[in-house]
């Protein structure tokens, strides 16, 4: 099956820049796909979405998105993508209605009318179930700023939605959201996803958001350093081990030797990888007499940050 | 069809905006308020007779216009200072036309504008500027020309600033000096050769002169007030609005991507 989202080799420079935003990036998004941009602020997240959106132009590369040239139909492309931007984008003057009926139009789903009372039934109808949805059937009329920034941002996904878009792309969707907020946004982004299958395309810099998608790319300094499932991902990243300490180095680093197993000698610990076998079985292995075990399995999260700062230096 | 409906929903949307936002409307009479009242009042009562016609109506005129074609100006410069803040990013990444957003925009900031123009003739009304109904429908229409006039200076000007700081530097410069160019409190029937030209080429000149060319039309005065003949005025306001629009939305387009 053809990608829903094709790149190759993007590189963008801005205008005046020295060094390249997007540094020669490539991957694929399949239908249906869960995918996230991972990386540290001024990764490249950004502006890739921004030319994946058509709202950018790349230096050089090749970018189809839905299987068309970003550059020759923009306009198809366009109506056809949902976007939740990284700063609000809800008319704050404006009613939580009329947000999603200017929005309606904008899709040209239904013809403009000024009024709520004279847009057509369908809309109306649709309208209020997204309210009920949200839970929001009285505040529906009520202009945006009395909303709570959770609440904004589920009315921002509702509204990236009226159009049935085929790829939501959600640039750090959840930023200056309350953790009790985050949550709810996330479990209700899940259930978008089972309901109207649309493939999501995410960037974040938190770890934690990237380990429900299908698939991972870690993205720094404009260049994409790691790719695949979130627990391919973590097993290349984070190789857990066991470290022992014992009063008979000598006998255990010969006996670690003769039994096979890959291990380290480090300001006298040792530090034993389990390689395929279970850590309770290398343990029950040996015979010498051991003082200390410790089981060392480091998070993603700290696989994740050595990764980026490792990247920082050579990049 | 579709562009159509969309250009229509973004001009309502600043409308609506507008009226949602009352402190807007009374901020944007101050400065009319302070030009006529204050600043034309002071000029009638002590320059009126040396000039021979009555300079707080003078005053009303240009304030008039110059307010019309600021305000729409303005208006359009937003466009810049929050695209990349709240409901314009979500304008920018719809499959609308560039082309439409603009012309949505220069209608949606014109309608704004007249609303303030309303507010402007009420106070002419209330400090005694003489206006029939027929003026007042005169003025609509010479209103609206100068809204759309203004519109046209803001896409080009909106096209060659790419950010919000700039644009809040540079367009007082652009703006304040025609203030006075325009001859919108002062006659600039006679100016030394070196303002005349600045004055020439001050876009808001044409739609000041075009207002009182309409409104002091058939008046014994209007040889002392009126530059040049409303046709004229109009001829050039019709093709800087088509220059400014069709230059200003090309580049601006272009620009919007290639950063």
């Amino acid at each position: 099956m053809e990608p829903i989202i094709h790149v190759e080799n993007l590189i963008k420079r801005y205008n005046k820049a020295k060094e390249s935003a997007v540094n020669g990036v490539s991957f694929d998004v399949r239908d249906g796909e869960f995918f996230t941009f991972l990386g540290p602020n001024g990764a490249g997240k950004t502006t890739t979405i921004s030319i994946l959106t058509t709202t950018l132009s790349k230096s050089s590369g090749k970018v189809e998105v839905l299987g068309k040239d970003i550059e020759k139909d923009a306009s198809y492309i366009r109506q056809n993508l949902g976007i939740i931007f990284q700063k609000p984008s809800l008319d704050e003057n404006l009613t939580a209605e009329e947000n999603i009926r200017f929005h309606a139009i904008l899709y040209n789903l239904y013809t403009f009318s000024p009024t709520y009372g004279l847009m057509p039934k369908a809309y109306k109808d649709r309208v209020m179930n997204l309210a009920e949805l949200l839970g929001i059937q009285k505040e529906m009329f009520n202009p945006i700023k009395s909303f709570s920034g959770g609440m904004k941002r589920k009315l921002e996904i509702i509204r990236s939605l009226m159009h049935d878009p085929k790829i939501l792309f959600l640039d750090e969707p959840t930023t200056g959201l309350d953790p009790v907020s985050r949550n709810n946004l996330w479990d209700y982004l899940q259930e978008v996803r089972q309901n109207a299958k649309t493939t999501i395309f995410l960037t974040t810099h938190y770890l934690e958001e990237a380990e429900g998608s299908d698939v991972v790319c870690i993205i720094n300094n404009g260049k994409i350093m790691m790719q695949g499932m979130p627990r391919e991902i973590k097993n290349q990243l984070v190789s857990p081990h066991l470290v022992f300490e014992s009063k008979e180095r000598e006998r255990l680093s010969e006996e670690l030797k003769v039994k096979g197993y890959r291990f380290q000698e480090k300001d006298g610990k040792f530090i034993v990888e389990f390689g395929d076998r279970r850590g309770q079985e290398i343990i029950k292995s040996i015979d010498t007499p051991i003082h200390r075990i410790d089981i060392n399995n480091p998070t993603l999260e700290e696989a994740y940050v050595k990764l980026v700062e490792g990247g920082g230096e050579t990049g | 069809m579709n562009q159509l409906n969309a250009i229509l929903a973004l001009a309502i949307r600043d409308l609506t905006k507008l009226f949602r936002d009352k402190p807007r409307i009374i901020v944007s009479l101050i400065f009319p308020v302070i030009f006529i009242g204050a600043l034309g009042g002071s000029l009638d009562a002590n320059l009126s007779e040396l000039a021979g016609y009555n300079l707080l109506v003078f005053v009303f005129t240009g304030v008039l216009a110059q307010t019309m074609f600021q305000s729409t100006a303005s208006g359009i410069i937003s466009l810049i200072e929050d695209r990349e803040n709240d409901f314009s990013q979500e304008i920018f990444v719809s499959p609308i036309s560039r082309y439409s957003i603009i012309v949505g925009k220069i209608i949606g900031e014109t309608l704004v504008s007249l609303v303030q123009g309303f507010g402007v003739v009420v106070l002419g009304l209330l400090i005694g500027v003489p206006l029939s109904l027929v003026i007042l429908g005169k003025l609509f229409v010479v209103s609206l020309i100068a809204c759309l006039a203004g519109g046209a200076f803001g896409v080009i000007v909106m096209a060659n600033l790419s950010s919000q700081r700039t644009a809040n530097q540079i367009f007082p410069l652009l703006i304040f000096p025609q203030f006075v160019l325009a001859g919108v409190f002062n006659p600039i029937k006679n100016l030394p050769w070196y303002l005349d030209i600045l004055s020439r080429i001050s876009p808001m000149r044409y739609a000041v002169d075009l207002v009182r060319g309409v409104y002091y039309w058939g008046d014994p005065v209007y040889d002392k007030v009126v530059i040049a003949s409303p046709l004229f005025n109009l001829a050039v306001i019709g093709i800087f609005f088509a220059v400014f629009l069709v230059l200003g939305t090309f580049l601006f387009v272009r620009n919007e991507r290639n950063r």
